[in-house]
């Protein structure tokens, strides 16, 4: 057989193990989509979303579960963003390319891969025992923050750095300065790289029970929280409880709450590419 | 083009959402305020579910929270003041009891429900029809590791194949009392075995194992009644099979355990707290029926009413 021939069939053998690899992983993730939905869709309606937690399956609801979610969201939203994004565009934008950056920069690379329970023991001891902030949603929030940051960095300085030069030139020679560039030209050009790597961090957050369980999120909590003090519940706590419990109807119930959280988080991924696509078709340079 | 925050609109959204929720009402007859702040066992933890959840009908402005951070980390929580009360699924360790009193607290317990470990096989297992205490001993023991392999070297007459061993996880304290009982030592036992915090695992396993041997909690058992074989154990007495009457009557022994709350005589001194352990005794008997688990006797309770009263009114 010619050399040209044997090259062939091998381009051809990847084309179809690339087909079976994309494809089984589809199958995978559609087998499992397609299982919690035959368990637990019929058991979605307007009382599994308004109801308090109950030991009778049927009258069990994730209200606080989901709004516990919900102000961990926000929360770390509030805290992550302001804090990765500023330091994301300090190092990309006016840090000095040297020993120090390069430390800093490996240590960042280093914390995104930190299992996520060592947040929780960190944030156990400093944000609900050295503050004082106990088992609240603030001390929750500072702890997933602090598992996001890397995430939200690294995501910010790719988006900057995917910005081409030829802008930050051409601003400069209008005669703007260095803070008018960034706020008014590159932050704009990257938004949609920021934006993305904000979401798939958040997406990230939403999905975390163990650091949660480690700072003292509760299993029964029968009160929507209404400051950042109070005490909480979050989704993921919630399914953890009722898969874990020996009654069928538990179980059903958990399939139920995975859908809802499934659906957050869906959306939430939704919204990144939504963004995405909408800077990409704005910025034209 | 500027950066426009609208853009993360959607996000802060969920804050707004978050915000507005059902406002509690505030009848006069049920005036009582306050926090009761619960955690430990996550066995413990439907029973203390239950009567929260009753307990908000009468009183819904005391907002009574239950974690689940296991009976040893509950402890710790305990000892440090962190939390009221704490559910056990086995009594207070010498060691917790010195972290309350390195911080000036003192406790009182009060027994709460029985709970039952049944001893299950696989469904086609034909064989097993009952274990001895020894031969539990035999089977689990940290000696038996690597060297009791083979459902013959239990019994003579069973077959000569290997069986697999299915059990809770070592931070449990269904193994705990599992080992203490059986093997004679708490925490004690080969480690070769299939374990799993969540019993629902266990269940499945066992389900689809033929050579399995496990245990678990007994209402893990009581709803998944045609996938398992449950097996009596003998102590010396004959076999006997758990059930609500031989847990609650103590003749499933050793198997059958009693389970706990913990409550500081800071937390007694709150009237909110002594409403909820009050209540906790006069309806557990009720509600322990209703999660599954096994209540104790009636005289029980109220013993247990007397000296929790005794202890609240000396602080």
């Amino acid at each position: 057989m010619s050399n040209l021939s044997i090259n062939r069939i091998i381009d051809t053998a990847f084309k179809y193990a690339g087909i079976f690899c994309t494809f089984l992983g589809l199958a995978l993730l559609a087998l499992f989509i397609g299982d919690i939905l035959i368990d637990g869709f019929h058991r979605i309606d307007w009382d599994f979303l308004t109801n308090l937690p109950s030991r009778r399956a049927e009258k069990a609801g994730i209200l606080t579960a989901w709004t516990g979610t919900a102000w961990i969201l926000g929360l770390t939203s509030i805290i992550a963003i302001p804090l990765g994004v500023a330091a994301g565009i300090y190092l990309q934008e006016y840090g000095k390319k040297n020993r120090l950056a390069s430390f800093v920069e490996v240590n960042i690379a280093n914390l995104a891969g930190v299992p996520s329970i060592l947040y929780g023991l960190l944030g156990l001891e400093i944000f609900g025992r050295v503050l004082h902030l106990g088992g609240s949603l603030l001390a929750g929030a500072f702890t997933l923050s602090l598992l996001i940051l890397p995430i939200i960095i690294v995501a910010t300085r790719e988006a900057l750095k995917a910005v081409p030069n030829s802008l930050r030139e051409a601003s400069y020679g209008m005669g703007a300065t260095k803070w008018q560039t960034i706020w008014l030209q590159i932050l704009p050009a990257a938004s949609g790289g920021v934006l993305t790597g904000i979401i798939l961090a958040l997406s990230r957050a939403v999905g975390e029970t163990a650091p949660l369980i480690v700072i003292g999120a509760l299993a029964y909590v029968p009160f929507v929280a209404t400051s950042p003090m109070d005490e909480f519940t979050v989704m993921p706590m919630q399914i953890f409880n009722w898969v874990s419990r020996p009654q069928h109807e538990f179980l059903v119930n958990g399939a139920a709450a995975i859908i809802i959280l499934l659906v957050i988080t869906f959306a939430m991924n939704g919204i990144a590419i939504y963004l995405r696509n909408k800077w990409q078709k704005k910025v034209n340079w | 083009m500027s950066f426009k925050l609208n853009m993360i609109a959607p996000i802060l959204g969920f804050l707004i959402v978050a915000s507005c929720g059902p406002k509690s009402s505030t009848d006069d007859s049920k005036s009582m305020t306050g926090e009761i702040k619960i955690d430990g066992s996550s066995t413990v933890y439907p029973i203390t579910e239950a009567i929260a959840e009753e307990f908000r009908i009468g009183q819904p402005n005391v907002k009574v929270t239950v974690g689940v951070s296991g009976t040893g980390g509950g402890f710790k929580k305990f000892g440090r003041g962190e939390t009221d009360i704490n559910n056990a699924s086995r009594p207070i360790k010498e060691s917790e009891a010195a972290d309350c009193s390195a911080n000036n607290l003192k406790y009182h317990e009060v027994k709460v429900a029985f709970d039952g470990l049944a001893v299950l096989v696989n469904k086609e297992n034909t064989w097993v029809d009952h274990f001895t205490v020894e031969e539990l001993k035999k089977i689990w023991e940290p000696a038996a590791q690597g060297t009791v392999k083979k459902w013959s070297q239990i019994r003579n007459g069973w077959p000569d194949e290997e069986f697999h061993l299915y059990g809770p996880g070592v931070a449990s304290g269904t193994y705990d009392y599992f080992t203490e009982v059986i093997v004679g030592k708490s925490g004690s036992s080969r480690g070769d075995y299939t374990a799993s915090e969540d019993d629902n695992v266990l269940v499945q396993g066992i389900q689809g194992d033929k050579s399995a041997i496990g245990f678990f909690g007994l209402a893990y058992y009581e709803e998944n009644k045609d996938k398992l074989k449950l097996v009596g154990v003998d102590n010396g007495t004959g076999p006997v099979l758990p059930s609500f009457e031989t847990v609650k009557s103590g003749t499933y022994a050793p198997l059958s355990r009693p389970v706990f709350i913990y409550v500081t005589d800071a937390a007694a001194k709150k009237p909110e707290v002594t409403a909820f352990v009050t209540f906790y005794l006069k309806n557990a008997s009720a509600l322990v029926t209703d999660v599954g688990y096994i209540p104790l006797p009636d005289e029980e309770y109220q013993k247990g009413l007397t000296s929790f009263n005794e202890f609240a009114t000396k602080q």
